[in-house]
């Protein structure tokens, strides 16, 4: 791949071609290897060392913090809450997100408006607007208890109740990912074919069968790729449940623990790096498998 | 019968966005009550003031984390919008060996958790020094392979006779590129660049951990770190909040079209 001065005068087409490639993708090609294939390899290696801040101290271990996760209580909770996050979470989103834009689908008159109200929650700092919700939801002070208290609602402890905290912190992360889910559904309906339903209305089919039998299959393809990209971040979910509850992060008794958070716990308060990288290492089966399930389970093909 | 549901649709949706527009609404109020007022809850300052505003811009470091953020935020994207069009570009129009075998490569990096690099990056800006400089905050998001992927599927839209005549015409093959590929695809470097800007400026985890002094943090961690230190003073909470928040819809607001085509773009059809 190295040609010496002369020869380079002589290379073929398809040699220069290749070189250029060569040239064109060295520092990219760096970057991904030392940035985000080894990272990947040494949080496995770490994992079966304990950590001490000088290499040469570190005692290996073998899988003993693979053993010691299978003993861990508070590891069985974040876990038990990452997965409610998600199964509970994804399918709101997925929900709410189908619903609106049905509904903006529906009108013409300042969709626009609409459209950009609903997303704009979406670009602005998770942690920042979590901050928000904890003032409004305070139980004491919060403007939300005081709005349910006009409809006769008794005041609510949300984020400080540990039954009320994982649904609470759920709703607001859905309340902030609702506009992509929004935008993607809308583009997902505006790209089916209006014919189609003209040819169905004109077979007699109903408002339900229309959208059972031919908006619900051809939004498939966008119904997965947003089922996807929700569960990977629902099982990633950090900065909110951080900045909600920030005196008490996973808090109250744990009721909100996600494993980012507790991952994030374990390394960095505790310093326990190899431990947090065998739990890092879990985490990433867990996606794996539920990311090559649900493309398997959710893409169906359909045609017509 | 069809005036009704029209209007029930309506309806619906403006209930709706009373509920995602309200928390924005309620933080800036808030932003401008004097501590006296805040558990009071009217909607209105009795009083209003920007005293809140002062306190936090001058008091803390805000300044210098907003630098901070636009900083790291420029820097990144700038790097993944060259080094991701210039790979797709490789990939998409380029013919060499192993093409094939590094695309995949690069894309399998997308399959691992940033929370399973978190560890081993910190482990590496310790050893070389990297913490708590710009560098280190922005060395993990310098190439995207989400990008990468997204480019390649635009440069292969583009036809190759476009890119030969541009090679008859004597630009070198990184001129072809520059010249002509790139200027082509700008609306995929737009919804990526926008992203990219927006993923950096909103980011929390990584640079919670790399950054060690309160001058080197970006703004959702500053934020954070100066709620978590006021208190019940929600007046200043929210005065921060604002601060971060409003900028960014200042940015939407003005760049909405781009932003919302470009989720389409990278949705439904990338």
């Amino acid at each position: 791949m190295r040609p010496s001065e002369p020869a380079r005068r002589g290379v073929s087409l398809a040699a220069r071609e290749a070189l250029w490639a060569l040239a064109f993708l060295a520092i990219p090609l760096a970057f991904f290897l030392f940035i985000r294939i080894w990272p990947a390899f040494q949080a496995l290696w770490l994992s079966l060392f304990d950590w001490h801040a000088d290499p040469s101290q570190r005692p290996f271990v073998g899988l003993e913090h693979y053993h010691q996760m299978l003993e861990d209580r508070l590891l069985l909770k974040a876990l038990q809450n990452t997965l409610a996050y998600t199964l509970l979470g994804v399918p709101t989103q997925i929900l709410l997100g189908l619903g609106i834009a049905l509904l903006l689908n529906a009108v013409t008159r300042f969709r626009d408006v609409f459209r950009a109200i609903y997303f704009a929650p979406y670009v602005t700092p998770a942690a920042a607007v979590a901050w928000v919700f904890s003032w409004m939801l305070s139980p004491n002070f919060g403007i939300v208890n005081e709005i349910l208290g006009v409809f006769g609602i008794p005041p609510q402890p949300f984020l400080t109740s540990p039954s009320q905290a994982l649904v609470t912190v759920t709703m607001v992360v859905v309340w902030q990912n609702l506009g992509f889910q929004v935008v993607l559904f809308l583009a997902g309906l505006q790209n089916i074919p209006r014919d189609y339903y003209e040819a169905a209305r004109i077979d007699g089919a109903s408002n339900w069968q229309l959208f059972r039998h031919i908006t619900l299959p051809l939004l498939n393809p966008v119904m997965v790729f947003s089922a996807v990209i929700g569960t990977i971040g629902f099982l990633q979910l950090f900065t909110q449940v951080v900045n909600l509850n920030f005196t008490d992060q996973g808090g109250p008794l744990g009721s909100t623990l996600t494993l980012a958070l507790y991952i994030y716990q374990q390394a960095f308060a505790r310093f326990d790096l190899g431990y947090a990288a065998a739990i890092t290492v879990l985490l990433f089966v867990i996606i794996l498998a539920i990311t090559l399930v649900q493309l398997r389970l959710l893409s169906r093909r359909v045609e017509y | 019968m069809r005036r009704l549901s029209t209007l029930l649709i309506y309806l619906l949706l403006i209930l709706g966005s009373l509920v995602m527009f309200f928390p924005f609404v309620w933080m800036f109020l808030t932003s401008l009550k004097p501590f006296a007022e805040i558990f009071d809850l009217t909607l209105l300052p009795q009083a209003p003031t920007l005293d809140n505003y002062r306190e936090v811009l001058f008091d803390t470091q805000f300044p210098r984390w907003f630098l901070n953020s636009l900083i790291v935020a420029l820097i990144t994207t700038a790097s993944v919008l060259f080094f991701d069009a210039l790979v797709g570009y490789t990939l998409a129009k380029l013919r060499f060996p192993g093409k094939g075998f590094i695309f995949v490569l690069i894309l399998s990096t997308l399959m691992v958790p940033t929370e399973m690099l978190i560890i081993p990056w910190y482990v590496m800006s310790t050893e070389y020094g990297w913490s708590n400089t710009y560098w280190g905050l922005l060395f993990p998001g310098l190439i995207s392979a989400f990008g990468v992927f997204l480019m390649r599927q635009f440069f292969q839209t583009l036809p190759t006779d476009l890119l030969d005549a541009g090679r008859i015409d004597g630009l070198s093959e990184f001129g072809v590129f520059w010249r002509i590929a790139f200027p082509l695809v700008r609306p995929a470097l737009a919804a990526l660049g926008i992203f990219t800007f927006l993923g950096n400026w909103n980011a929390f985890l990584w640079p919670l951990i790399v950054v060690q002094t309160p001058d080197m943090r970006t703004i959702p961690v500053g934020v954070a770190l100066f709620s978590s230190e006021a208190g019940t003073a929600w007046n200043l909470i929210m005065a921060a909040s604002s601060l971060a928040v409003l900028p960014v819809l200042l940015v939407f607001l003005f760049f909405q079209r781009q932003i919302i085509e470009g989720v389409v773009l990278t949705g439904v059809k990338g």
